[in-house]
Order: structure tokens, then C-alpha cells, then sequence
């Protein structure tokens, strides 16, 4: 039972991670109806300049993870005001590709800088833990859960109370009937990149900040929320969520069982469960857990 | 208020959709647009709120004024901060919020809550119906409440002219008069409105003038009495004519049903 509830803990810790980077997703695909293959970038990018903050500039780790995903933000939507803007009208294809592009450009830039070394975030979780009821839990997973929770209760929050999170609604429902009512297109786009770059820079701190430390690989994860966001459902912020969840619990559980279970199936099983889970969850529900039910009269 | 003139429209670069069109809409007035299938009164609508863009049309000539500042081209954020309202064809309300939020949605341009506040009390107190419904999810309105809707929205910008692109397209006889006894009174509490219509008479009947589209072109004008004698329109908009063109009215009115 308390080796149950302990991967049952890494799977939620995991899970946290995979629902930022799967509601930066979805964030950005609802309101432009394109996937970011640029998130691993973005989160790559938000780490290392956490790094710098906690390391070279000697902030307090708070502070560097927030100026880390302002400036996460700033990148993101600099990048959605300079170069997505001309593609506006252009085949989503087209878009796409250009995403897969600030990836390919993220990526050397950042070894550029910071180089391939492993490096350690100076930071005040490291490999804490605490002990409670026979469990041990990571500080690290602890904060990062937390962090989370907050930030999606409050993009949450945002999006369904503030004028502009209504406005992002309402263009990723209609954008013409939004641009009609004088919602500025553009601004809604630049705002969702910015959100979605804070969510994976948020995402890429805490990861930096646990014993794997950061390298240049930390951006593969994006990989693994991607299953998380077509799990719950593209359109979806509270699927991202979910979606992030689920593919969490079953990756560190698969991994946690993995010697008694999963002997026959190799050491890295784990690491494929989150497609497995997409396949089988999609030929269920070919529109994820919570995707789109429309309810428009016909 | 609002002068378009010798307005020319293109889309995808090569389709010549308005072809010079000039009209005005006086302070104060309900001026009525007519029009068969594709004349271009939804784009002369586009051409004068920036909506444009998203259909690959552009102004290629001629100019849009409002109240004398030229506005040709602007985008429609700043139209509409500088008091136009359009109401979309074929409704397009937000179906997957509430009523409430599309409201707010229509609001979205304004800073000061308490004006808003007052138009949101205006709205509820012409609509009646969306007063009981303000919490349901505006997609499970009937047609005629999204009809409501939509012209509510509109007016939660606080228009100074108000755009109807075929408010009563799809609506019962009943409810079209509703929506002309609305129409009659926004205009009443002070907003200029260009009414674009198929239901000539309901049109012609509240309008202080009204013009006539073929082809881009204004092939007519004049006050709403004398247009609404005018042998030509009894003709092609009460269906006692014969000619092509009303043929092709009648074909777009059962498109139009399909697709609402
Ligand atoms: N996005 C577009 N791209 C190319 N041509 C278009 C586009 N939108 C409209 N048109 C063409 O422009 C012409 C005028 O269209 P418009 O929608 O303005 O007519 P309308 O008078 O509003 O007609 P309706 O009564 O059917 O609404 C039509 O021939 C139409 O095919
Ligand atoms: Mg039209």
C-alpha cells in the first residue's frame, strides 16, 4: 500500500509537470487552432534562465522562477507578434512548421549560452523530502504540485472571469464574431503564447530544480505532455489538466511496478505508456476525455 | 453619420464585389439596404467595420467617413470604440458561453463599468427574454432568442450606428415583427441604424430612406414611401414578377434555410 501510494505520489508530482506544458498546448491551439511544437523549446528556454536568475544573478528562487516565465512570456509572445502575425490566414500547416522551426532555433542557442553540461539550479528544494505516515515525499514534488495547483486554479480563474479570458474564449469559438464585437485578434493571440511559454517555463524551473538537474534534454518532456493534451482533448484546458494528470499516474506507476509487472516489456516501458494510453484512449474517445461536445443549435 | 463613398471591394484580389457603391446614413435615421442574393450588401457591411480581412477582401477605392473622420480601412476594434455596432448575419452568438457572458463579450470595448452597467440594464429591459435566461448557454436559445442576442450584444457597445445584416432572416412572421418594433425603438433612444434586409416590406416600413443593391452598384434610392410604391421592388420583392433575378431569391431563401 505505501509503495501504491508513493507512485501514486510521483505519478501526481510527474502529472503536474505534463498539465502545465499540455494547458500551454492547449492554450495556444484553442485560440489559433495550432500545436506549439516549440513548447519543449520554451520550457528548455525558462529553465536556463531560471538557472541564471538562481545561479549567476543570486536571486531568491521565487523570484527567478517568476522574472524566469515573464520572461518565457516576453519570448513567446515577441515571437507570435514578429513572425506568426504574417502567417495570419496562412494554412495551419504552414504554422505548424514554422513552430518546429523556434524549436530547432531554441535549441543551439541555448547550448550556445549555457553549454551541454549537466548543471544544478541553486535552489531550496534540491533532494529534500519529509517524512509523513511512512511516506517520503520530495520537497521538490511537493512545491511543484503546489505551484500547480495555484497556477491552474488561477489560469482558471482568468480565463473565465476576466474580460480578456472571456475574449479568448469567444475568438477561439468565433473569431469573426469576436473581431465584430472590437476583440482584438492579435492580442488574443499574443496573450495566449505568453501564457502558454509561462506555463512551460514554470514547468522546466521545478523539473530543473529536482536531483535530475537541467540539460540541454529537459525539453523531451513536451514530448510526453503531447499525449497529454490529446488525451484530454485538444480544446480543452481542464482535459490538458486531466490529461497531464492521468499520463503522469500511469508513467510512474508503470515504472514503479515495472520489475513485477513489466519485466518482459524492457526497461523503458514507461517511458511509451503515454502513447499507449493516448492510442487506446483515443480509439474510446476519438475526441479525448473532455473534448469538444458542441452545443451549437442546428 | 456614416457616408461610403464611390466604394469599391475586391476579394482574393480579383473578385470585384462592390463596384462604387455611395450611401448615407443621417443622424438619427433607420436607413434600409436591399438586395438580392450577392448584390454585396453583407460585404458592403464588412467594408465599413474592418471585417474584411478575414474573408481576403479588401477597399480597393473609394472611402468610408463617420461623422466626417475617414475610417476607411481601420481596424474593427477601433470602429467600433468609435461607435459601430454590427450585428452579423445569420446571428453568430457565442453558443458556448451564456447569455450573460456574450454580453459581456459585446462589451468588451469599453472601460467604464458603470456605463456598462446601463447598457446592460438598457439591453435586459428591450429584451425581456434574455432578462429570464441570463445564466442558460446561449446555444440552447430558440432562433429568435439568438436573434435577441445578438442585437443585444451588439448594443452593449453603446453604438451610435447600429449594422442588421438580415435580422429576420429565418424568423416567424410574430417574431419579425418583434424585432422591427425593436429596431423602431433603439433608434427612438438614439442610434442611427443600417438596416440590410430581404423582407422588403418590414424594411421599407421603418426606414426613413432606403437603397437598392444589383451587382455592387446602388441601382436605386429614395425615401422608404417611395420606394416601397415603386413598381419595380413591389414587383421583384412581392414575388408578382417573373423576371431571373427574383428566381434567384428564391433559391438563396432555401440555401439560407439549410444552413441556419
Ligand atoms: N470571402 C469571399 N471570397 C470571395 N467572394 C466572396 C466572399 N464573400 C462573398 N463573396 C462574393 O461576393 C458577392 C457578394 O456577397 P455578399 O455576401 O456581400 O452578398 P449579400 O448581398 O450579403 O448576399 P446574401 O443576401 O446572400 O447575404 C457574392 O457574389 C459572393 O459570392
Ligand atoms: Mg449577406
Amino acid at each position: 500500500m505505501t509503495a501504491f501510494l508513493q507512485n501514486c505520489f510521483a505519478g501526481l508530482a510527474l502529472g503536474s509537470t505534463y498539465a502545465l506544458v499540455a494547458l500551454g498546448f492547449v492554450v495556444i491551439f484553442k485560440s489559433t487552432g495550432v500545436i506549439n511544437f516549440a513548447q519543449g523549446g520554451l520550457l528548455a528556454l525558462g529553465a536556463y534562465l531560471g538557472y541564471t536568475f538562481s545561479n549567476n544573478l543570486l536571486l531568491g528562487f521565487g523570484v527567478a522562477i517568476l522574472l524566469a516565465c515573464l520572461a518565457a512570456a516576453l519570448v513567446g509572445a515577441g515571437f507570435e507578434r514578429i513572425v506568426l502575425r504574417r502567417m495570419v490566414g496562412q494554412p495551419p500547416f504552414a504554422v505548424i512548421m514554422i513552430t518546429i522551426g523556434l524549436l530547432f532555433i531554441l535549441e543551439p542557442v541555448i547550448t550556445a549560452i549555457w553549454g551541454f553540461d549537466n548543471l544544478q539550479v541553486r535552489n531550496p528544494w534540491n533532494i529534500n523530502t519529509v517524512e509523513l505516515g511512512g511516506l517520503v515525499f520530495g520537497v521538490k514534488d511537493l512545491w511543484t504540485i503546489g505551484l500547480t495547483t495555484a497556477v491552474v486554479i488561477g489560469f482558471f480563474a482568468f480565463f473565465k472571469y476576466s474580460p480578456l479570458g472571456l475574449a479568448m474564449r469567444v475568438t477561439a469559438f468565433d473569431p469573426e464574431a469576436a473581431l465584430a464585437q472590437g476583440i482584438s485578434a492579435r492580442r488574443v493571440y499574443a496573450v495566449s503564447w505568453a501564457i502558454a511559454a509561462a506555463l512551460a517555463a514554470l514547468a522546466g524551473i521545478a523539473m530543473a530544480a529536482g536531483p535530475g538537474g537541467l540539460s540541454p534534454s529537459i525539453g523531451f518532456i513536451a514530448l510526453a505532455a503531447f499525449p497529454a493534451m490529446i488525451v484530454g482533448g485538444m480544446d480543452s484546458p481542464g482535459g490538458a489538466v486531466l490529461g497531464g494528470l492521468v499520463i503522469g499516474l500511469a508513467e510512474a506507476l508503470t515504472r514503479g511496478y515495472q520489475d513485477q509487472l513489466f519485466s518482459w516489456a524492457g526497461d523503458n516501458v514507461s517511458i511509451i505508456v503515454p502513447y499507449i494510453l493516448m492510442i487506446v484512449i483515443l480509439l474510446i474517445r476519438p475526441y479525448g476525455l473532455l473534448g469538444t461536445k458542441d452545443v451549437r443549435r442546428v | 453619420m456614416l457616408s461610403v463613398s464611390n466604394l469599391e471591394v475586391v476579394y482574393d484580389d480579383v473578385v470585384l464585389v462592390l463596384r462604387g457603391l455611395s450611401l448615407d446614413v443621417p443622424a438619427g435615421s433607420i436607413v434600409a439596404v436591399l438586395g438580392a442574393n450577392g448584390a454585396g450588401k453583407t460585404t458592403l457591411l464588412r467594408a465599413v467595420t474592418g471585417l474584411l480581412g478575414p474573408h481576403r477582401g479588401r477597399i480597393t477605392k473609394g472611402t468610408v467617413r463617420l461623422d466626417g473622420e475617414d475610417i476607411t480601412g481601420a481596424d474593427p476594434a477601433k470602429i467600433v470604440r468609435r461607435g459601430i455596432a454590427q450585428v452579423l448575419e445569420g446571428r453568430r452568438v457565442f453558443a458556448e458561453i451564456t447569455v450573460d457572458e456574450n454580453l459581456k463579450a459585446g462589451a468588451y470595448t469599453r472601460r467604464s463599468r458603470a456605463e456598462v452597467k446601463e447598457s446592460y440594464a438598457r439591453v435586459l429591459d428591450l429584451f425581456p427574454v434574455l432578462a429570464q435566461r441570463r445564466k442558460s448557454i446561449a446555444g440552447y436559445l430558440s432562433g429568435g432568442e439568438q436573434q435577441m442576442l445578438a442585437i443585444g450584444r451588439a448594443l452593449m457597445a453603446s453604438p451610435r450606428l447600429l449594422l442588421l445584416d438580415e435580422p429576420s432572416l429565418g424568423l416567424a412572421p410574430r417574431l419579425v415583427e418583434q424585432v422591427r418594433d425593436i429596431i423602431v425603438q433603439i433608434n427612438q433612444q438614439g442610434t442611427s441604424v443600417l438596416l440590410i434586409e430581404q423582407n422588403a416590406v418590414m424594411a421599407l416600413a421603418i426606414a426613413n430612406s432606403g437603397y437598392v443593391l444589383e451587382n455592387g452598384k446602388v441601382v436605386k434610392d429614395g425615401p422608404a414611401a417611395d420606394l416601397l410604391a415603386d413598381e419595380d421592388i413591389r414587383e421583384f420583392y412581392l414575388g408578382s414578377g417573373e423576371r431571373r433575378s427574383f428566381a434567384d431569391v428564391k433559391s438563396y431563401r432555401r440555401r439560407k434555410r439549410w444552413s441556419a
